[in-house]
């Protein structure tokens, strides 16, 4: 509607006041009051048009919440979240990883991207939902160290390429050798939110066991450190136990051999501990448990609750040991939510975590790049919310293969898995350019990442990586965790500083030798030509002066 | 004077050989060359050297230095030894000899030989040394007495003489002798001030010598005058632009010397210069045509008058400043040509030299 139109009808208005507007429709948008004649909904009107929106309907429309918001990143998500499923299945069943990842260019915007692991495979039965379900999954409901946490990633995938390319998720799967593999095709109902198997094969399929996931989704490919490429080089570093091979769409092969024989200790899955638990989700903690009373309730659903510390909670909730959790009300669950705030409890148990640890980060590291200087931190772990954490930090300098006059290259890791997106979101990105860099010799203008020939990784392990977004991307800035990372940084960049320094003062050495062979001489010949002296004389003149100078300090 | 130059290079060079074989850091001791270095002997006349000296001692960074000081010591003593001469130019060449010692711009020698000047308390014409700039020029009722160059047959030069050119004051002027009836010696800022007097033959009506300084005196410049004023008893009159630079930097170094060179002050300075004009008064009792002062000027102005000891010294002076400054304005010599290109000669300065006794000191 223009201006005029506008103004026109106001006017108009104001002549005949009483009198009912000439374009009610239009009225309706600018005088809400004068406007007798708008059609109202009713609630009944509206509940016919409310309706349940399923988990995959509400994703079709917001895909990049998952990572799916331009072709190129894509491809990057597919591969991420079929490689993470791989590494976890592998580990959880103690099986030393074995990645086949092959990416075929269809056209130009349609990849196939295919990814085969030597894990345990999966029981027929669970297919369809793992891979044709959202926020389905083993994950969600444990507190443990994994890639995945929430079940979404692999079925979103599935589904973004059944949008975009009409192609249903290929699976074959084994799970030992005297057993058969079979081939599915699975297919999405996004309205809701269940598997199709569209078809379901026996296939002769040689490994022993493992899985092989298939899918063809709309993508562009691109080369560098925020593709494809670069996340593939990445999680090798992360994961030095894992052997990958990955075939790029020009059909170039790339070999990480494995650094590391030995499986990574498995992480323990722990209960949550009371002083992460949120209201809501320890009111529907008390209605689904399965204990009878409080303290039953309280020592079984949670780490870290003594019989004793249960009484204690109970007495300041005001309420008896005995009180069925599955009566308390929401004044209950709140009294008790209060409680447990102040009841002192000892921290999570922190051995549950699984670091990559100093040893093999320096080893990733240098397999990674040629540095002249390598050195690695592994922090015990701290506590977020409840949630056990552990910040380890690596960095490689100086070197040919580093660029001495731009910021340093940072990777961030959380639970192996490499973070290529969103870097100034991140609280590894946040503590980096908080640190000093300067007191260990490096260069850093404010706010900044420092400049130096310098590549810096930081890995993040935790039962619950708090990220900023469901794709994964960013690490919420939690002040404990901004703390451990400044402090796994401040560890080795000590170490960088005592390095640099040693490195400046041999170059202060190396300038003082050089000064003193070149200008001592001259000191010979000067005096030679005032006093007359001969050579001989010259030449001990010169001597005891450079020892002399060679043992001064200035 | 140059004769015990040579000694003095030799006990240096000397002592700086028997510290290193005594297995010692050797020391050389300069005097510090600037202006926090001197203090106005209004008696004497002159800025006299205060005596604060730096320690240079021979350690790692220092030794290029230290390298470069000796090797222009051993450079002066062969000029003296060999009766020669070389430039600051040229001697900047000679180090390109000097491999890692040599010189990369001629600042740097520059430098180490006025240090050197100083450490021995002579002047670098002295040491063999000499600058490129000419002395200044000379017209008017004066013979000057020099020397063959070839045979040492003393040389009579009538600066009556030159027409409408000018007798140039030599790069050395020690030997010099003079010979005059002048009365005064006149002596002017700018080239084209002084190609006026000459033409118009001011020196023959008012019974002067004039001489034109170019900006800066040179030390020769200088010298020659000092030592013309001081044999012959000749006042010595000064006539520069009216602005900071003219008074502070042109006048102040002329009579009384420099921070810099303040080892050498009492040779070449001229302690008995007064100051003609162009004074600030003067620009509003001729109602002469102003610029505004430069911020540049302002700053100098100031900073003579808190800083340096000639004009802490002369009241006379710091009102005379302080007074330009909050004029705001500068007058340059020319601008007495306002009011006719010979008011200079026929009204300016025989009122002027009428009464010498009002010239500022």
């Amino acid at each position: 509607m223009s201006g005029a139109t506008a103004k026109k009808t106001n006017s108009g208005g104001k002549r005949a006041a009483p009198a009912k507007s000439p374009a009610p429709a239009r009225a309706v948008k600018q005088t809400p009051r004068a406007t007798p004649k708008v059609v109202r909904l009713t609630a009944a009107d509206m509940a016919e048009k409310q309706r349940e929106i399923s988990v995959s309907e509400f994703f079709t429309k917001n895909r990049h919440l998952l990572g799916f918001d331009s072709p190129a990143k894509a491809l990057l998500t597919t591969v991420k979240e079929a490689v993470d499923n791989a590494l976890d299945a592998c580990e959880e069943a103690g099986i030393l990883p074995d990645l086949i990842l092959e990416i075929q260019e269809v056209n130009e915007t349609r990849y196939r991207v295919s990814v085969q692991d030597n894990g345990p495979g999966i029981v027929k039965a669970q297919v369809p939902r793992i891979f044709g379900q959202l926020l389905y999954g083993s994950k969600f409901h444990r507190l443990r160290q994994s890639r995945g946490q929430q079940g979404i990633g692999i079925s979103a995938a599935a589904m973004y390429g059944q949008l975009t390319t009409g192609r249903a998720i290929g699976v074959i799967s084994k799970t030992g050798a005297g057993k058969p593999a079979h081939r599915f095709e699975i297919q999405i109902d996004t309205r809701a939110n269940r598997p199709v198997v569209v078809a379901d094969h026996e296939v002769e399929w040689i490994p022993a066991h493992g899985t092989r996931v298939e899918l063809e989704i709309e993508a562009t490919y691109k080369k560098g450190r925020h593709s494809v490429d670069g996340y593939v080089e990445q999680t090798a570093m992360a994961n030095p136990h894992a052997q990958i091979v990955y075939v790029d769409p020009k059909g170039e092969r790339v070999e990480y051999p494995r650094v590391a024989q030995e499986l990574p200790v498995p992480p323990k899955e722990i209960k949550p501990h009371p002083h992460g638990v949120e209201l809501g989700i320890l009111l529907k903690m008390l209605h689904e448990t399965k204990a009878k009373n409080l303290q039953g309730f309280l020592t079984s659903e949670f780490s870290r609750v003594s019989a004793a510390s249960a009484d204690e909670i109970a007495k300041t909730a005001m309420l008896p040991p005995s009180y069925s959790p599955h009566k308390a009300a929401r004044d209950q669950a709140e009294a008790l939510y209060k409680a447990i705030q102040v009841t002192k409890l000892m921290a999570p148990p922190a051995n549950v975590l699984s670091p990559i640890g100093e040893e093999l980060l320096l080893a990733g590291m240098k397999k990674q790049v040629e540095a002249k200087f390598y050195a690695a931190t592994s922090r015990s772990p701290a506590v977020y919310r409840g949630n056990p954490f552990c910040v380890e930090a690596a960095l490689a300098f100086g070197g040919e293969a580093l660029p001495g006059d731009e910021l340093i290259t940072m990777l961030r890791f959380a639970n192996r898995v490499p973070l290529l997106y969103q870097q100034s979101a991140c609280a590894v990105s946040k503590s980096v350019t908080q640190t000093n860099w300067k007191a260990y010799g490096l260069q850093q203008s404010r706010g900044a990442l420092p400049t130096a020939p310098m590549l810096l990784m930081v890995h993040i392990a935790s039962v619950w990586v708090p990220f900023t977004s469901e794709s994964k991307e960013a690490v919420a800035s939690y002040p404990e965790i901004m703390k451990e990372i400044k402090l796994a940084l401040m560890d080795v960049g000590r170490k960088l500083g005592i390095y640099i320094r040693r490195g400046l003062r041999e170059s202060d050495e190396e300038k003082k030798r050089s000064y003193i062979e070149k200008y001592i001489p001259h000191i010979g010949i000067a005096l030679q030509e005032i006093l007359g002296i001969d050579d001989k004389e010259r030449d001990k003149v010169c001597a005891t002066l450079k020892d002399t100078l060679e043992r001064s300090r200035t | 004077m140059s004769e015990n130059l040579v000694p003095k290079i030799k006990k240096e060079a000397q002592g700086v050989e028997d510290q290193i074989l005594k297995k010692k850091k050797p020391m050389m001791k300069f005097p510090v060359r600037s202006l926090a270095n001197v203090k106005y002997a209004e008696k004497a006349g002159y800025f006299e050297i205060r005596g604060m000296k730096k320690e240079r001692t021979l350690t790692v960074n220092t030794v290029k230095t230290f390298a470069q000081t000796l090797r222009m010591m051993a450079l002066s003593k062969t000029l003296v030894e060999t009766d020669d001469i070389a430039t600051k130019r040229e001697a900047y060449y000679v180090s390109k000899n000097w491999g890692d010692a040599r010189f990369l711009e001629q600042t740097e020698s520059d430098t180490v030989m006025d240090d050197v000047e100083a450490l021995f308390e002579v002047n670098r014409e002295q040491m063999g040394f000499v600058p490129e700039e000419k002395g200044g020029d000379i017209s008017g009722a004066l013979i000057v007495v020099d020397k063959d160059t070839d045979t040492g047959k003393p040389i009579r030069i009538d600066c009556t003489q030159f027409g409408s050119g000018a007798y140039s004051i030599p790069i050395s002027v020690e030997h010099l002798k003079f010979e005059t009836k002048a009365k005064f010696i006149l002596v002017i800022e700018t080239a084209g001030m002084f190609q006026r007097l000459v033409k118009h033959g001011y020196w023959k009506k008012a019974n002067c010598i004039l001489v034109s300084m170019g900006g800066v005196p040179t030390r020769a410049c200088r010298r020659f005058i000092r030592r013309l004023a001081d044999d012959k008893k000749l006042p010595v009159y000064v006539f520069v632009d009216g602005d900071p630079y003219g008074i502070s930097n042109i006048y102040r170094t002329f009579k009384v010397g420099s921070g810099n060179a303040a080892h050498i002050n009492e040779f070449f300075c001229v302690p008995q210069a007064r100051f003609l004009g162009i004074t600030p008064q003067d620009i509003i009792d001729y109602k002469l045509p102003t610029h505004p002062l430069k911020e540049v000027d302002v700053k100098r102005a100031k900073d003579a008058i808190k800083n340096d000891p000639f004009f802490k010294h002369h009241k006379a002076w710091a009102k005379a400043m302080e007074h330009l400054v909050s004029m705001g304005v500068r007058a340059e010599q020319q601008a007495l040509a306002a009011h006719g290109l010979n008011y200079v000669i026929d009204e300016y300065l025989p009122q002027k030299i009428a009464h010498p006794e009002r010239f500022l000191p």
